[in-house]
């Protein structure tokens, strides 16, 4: 199995001499079976330089699964190539947005309107699929079997778990740890806390046991309180689970947009530093960096 | 097709009838009081979450329309959610807020109806009930005091329900009941050919509401009765609400307690009242909650 990083970024693309290194594209992971399947996950700026590369075996069959709806893991999609070229299949899978009500094709809808982009679907010459999913629902592609599991974020996030041949991985999209609403005081608190534990439980059982965990890291310890409720994870919250889980390799990702390469490997080191591994502890952590891949 | 839904009238509500009804469901505004604290919190970019869960959790139709939402077949929960407070933690708190946010756009539950239902007056029977259930339930072993609450919250669905479709049957069948005090239940198997203990429990059925909570709206009243710790504190929050007139949901007929809910509870309907105490701050508060001013 093999996992390449094409965007990295979180929030907007931020190209530019302080992130050559790590790179500026938003959110795009490419993954290929031992049977050489291809799935993306995600679609956010990254997906074009992938789609370039896509041109030499043509055709293809894109299996696209998309972790929510926000713009930095979407906003690729009407430039993946192939969606020009007869013969090409690209199918799009994610989530049920219970507040516009409609399915995964509204990712693609939404960003073809006639003022945003010059093509209509209608004139694309590959065939789109929109497959909708719900969550802890597997659905098979090719080798591999690939689960949703439903995160915390703004909007309606889909971790993936992917396996194929003994072989895992999981990406969790934009997430934040749930945490409790109530005071410790309150009568509420404990039972809200029951609901967290259940939920945190349910996710440690998602993630059990996986060869790569690519998590959201976008705030360090010192940044969360001031963003918490955004949606977001922390080197700490993922580097915990990692752990927790026994993943062998963790992939810290949806970097800050305003951080540059320095920065951002220093903030990675202080995480390091600040959560020794326990004896015993086998997870390797990494920085996600554009165009790194890594064959297992 | 008509089939039958209960076993006194024939029946007057087609499948289509009750899909119709479901439908509508969708279209209904919230409580006045409810959409303008809404639309007052969602204002103000750093409200909690656990303000507008207190504001939603209180109200029988954004509650219904949450729950609805978590538990539908996009979702496919490992366990239904009976609460408010674990919808949010399965859908994240934004996405319940901009649920909420939506609901309130439709615009707000006429204050009158051409039922003669006075929507504030079920408000306030609704969460008196829902705040008894609660308390009640913290002495049975088999009740869960949040499932009491949203059970006894959404016990008198039917009749919002009732009142917004269906206002001439509905205004019948209240005439019929005030009238010679016989039990709404029955007028409206008359008027409509099934009380609002049926279309409520259909509904949140529809939705895929938990059993539990489906079975205890069903089983609210009459022969029927299902004897549980989980009905008895519902049953019997709702007749107590009724007697110390907390409000009013339409139906002026209180029934004593059958004698297993009696023993469950250990006494008749006055010996728990006493027993319940001061219920003042619980009343108090539904009062609060159900005024349109703020």
């Amino acid at each position: 199995m093999k996992v390449k990083f094409w965007g990295v970024r979180g929030s907007i693309a931020s190209p530019g001499p302080h992130t050559v290194r790590y790179g500026g594209n938003t959110t795009c992971i490419e993954i290929r079976t031992d049977n050489n399947e291809l799935i993306i996950l995600d679609a956010g700026t990254g997906i074009f330089p992938l789609s370039q590369t896509l041109l030499t075996e043509l055709p293809v069959q894109a299996n696209v699964f998309i972790t929510h709806s926000h713009w930095d893991h979407i906003q690729g999609l009407p430039f993946f190539i192939p969606n020009f070229i007869p013969g090409n299949l690209l199918r799009l899978h994610g989530a049920f947005d219970p507040v516009s009500g409609k399915g995964v094709e509204q990712v693609m809808s939404v960003q073809l309107q006639y003022s945003y982009f010059p093509v209509r679907e209608a004139e694309m010459k590959a065939r789109i699929e929109y497959v909708t999913l719900a969550p802890e629902q597997p659905i098979q592609v090719g080798s591999a079997t690939i689960t949703p599991y439903l995160l915390n974020h703004p909007v309606i996030n889909f971790g993936y778990r992917i396996e194929s041949h003994g072989k895992s991985v999981f990406f969790t999209g934009d997430h934040e740890p749930p945490y409790n609403i109530y005071e410790p005081g309150d009568a509420e608190y404990a039972e809200y806390q029951t609901f967290i534990d259940e939920k945190q439980a349910a996710i440690l059982k998602a993630v059990q046991g996986v060869d790569v965990l690519i998590a959201d890291t976008s705030y360090t310890a010192q940044e969360y309180p001031a963003k918490k409720g955004w949606g977001h994870g922390t080197f700490e919250s993922s580097i915990q689970v990692a752990r927790q889980a026994g993943a062998r390799v963790l992939y810290c990702t949806h970097h800050e947009p305003t951080r540059s390469d320095d920065a951002l490997e220093a903030a990675f080191a202080q995480a390091l530093a600040d959560n020794p591994a326990p004896p015993a502890d086998k997870t390797e952590i990494r920085l996600a960096r554009e165009g790194d891949s890594y064959e297992f | 097709m008509y089939i039958r839904l209960n076993h006194r009238s024939p029946l007057l509500m087609s499948p289509e009838q009750s899909q119709r009804l479901a439908a509508a469901v969708d279209d209904m505004p919230a409580f006045p009081k409810s959409v303008q604290k809404i639309l007052e919190l969602t204002r103000d970019v750093d409200c909690t979450p656990k303000d507008l869960v207190q504001v939603i959790d209180k109200d029988p139709v954004l509650t219904v329309k949450v729950l609805k939402v978590v538990n539908s077949a996009h979702y496919n929960l490992p366990k239904q959610v009976t609460s408010i407070n674990h919808a949010v933690v399965f859908m994240g708190f934004n996405t319940i807020k901009n649920l909420a946010l939506s609901i309130a756009a439709i615009g707000m539950l006429p204050k009158s109806n051409a039922a003669g239902f006075d929507v504030q007056q079920y408000l306030l029977h609704s969460l008196a009930t829902a705040g008894i259930a609660k308390q009640l339930a913290s002495d049975l072993d088999n009740a869960d005091p949040m499932d009491c609450f949203i059970a006894g919250l959404l016990h008198d669905f039917g009749k919002v329900v009732f009142a917004q479709f269906m206002p001439d049957e509905f205004r019948q069948a209240l005439e019929a009941s005030q009238r010679d005090g016989s039990s709404l239940h029955e007028a409206l198997q008359h008027s409509i050919g099934a009380d609002h203990a049926l279309v409520g429990a259909m509904l949140v059925e529809k939705w895929r509401f938990p059993p539990l909570l489906v079975d205890t709206i069903r089983n609210q009243h009459g022969a029927g009765l299902k004897e549980t710790d989980m009905t008895t504190c519902v049953f019997a929050a709702n007749q107590i609400s009724k007697k110390l007139q907390f409000g009013f949901g339409g139906n002026a007929c209180i029934e004593e307690l059958p004698p297993a809910m009696a023993r469950r509870l250990g006494g008749n309907l006055d010996a728990v009242i006493t027993r319940l105490g001061d219920l003042d701050a619980l009343f108090e508060e539904a009062q609060i909650f159900s005024r349109l001013e703020s």
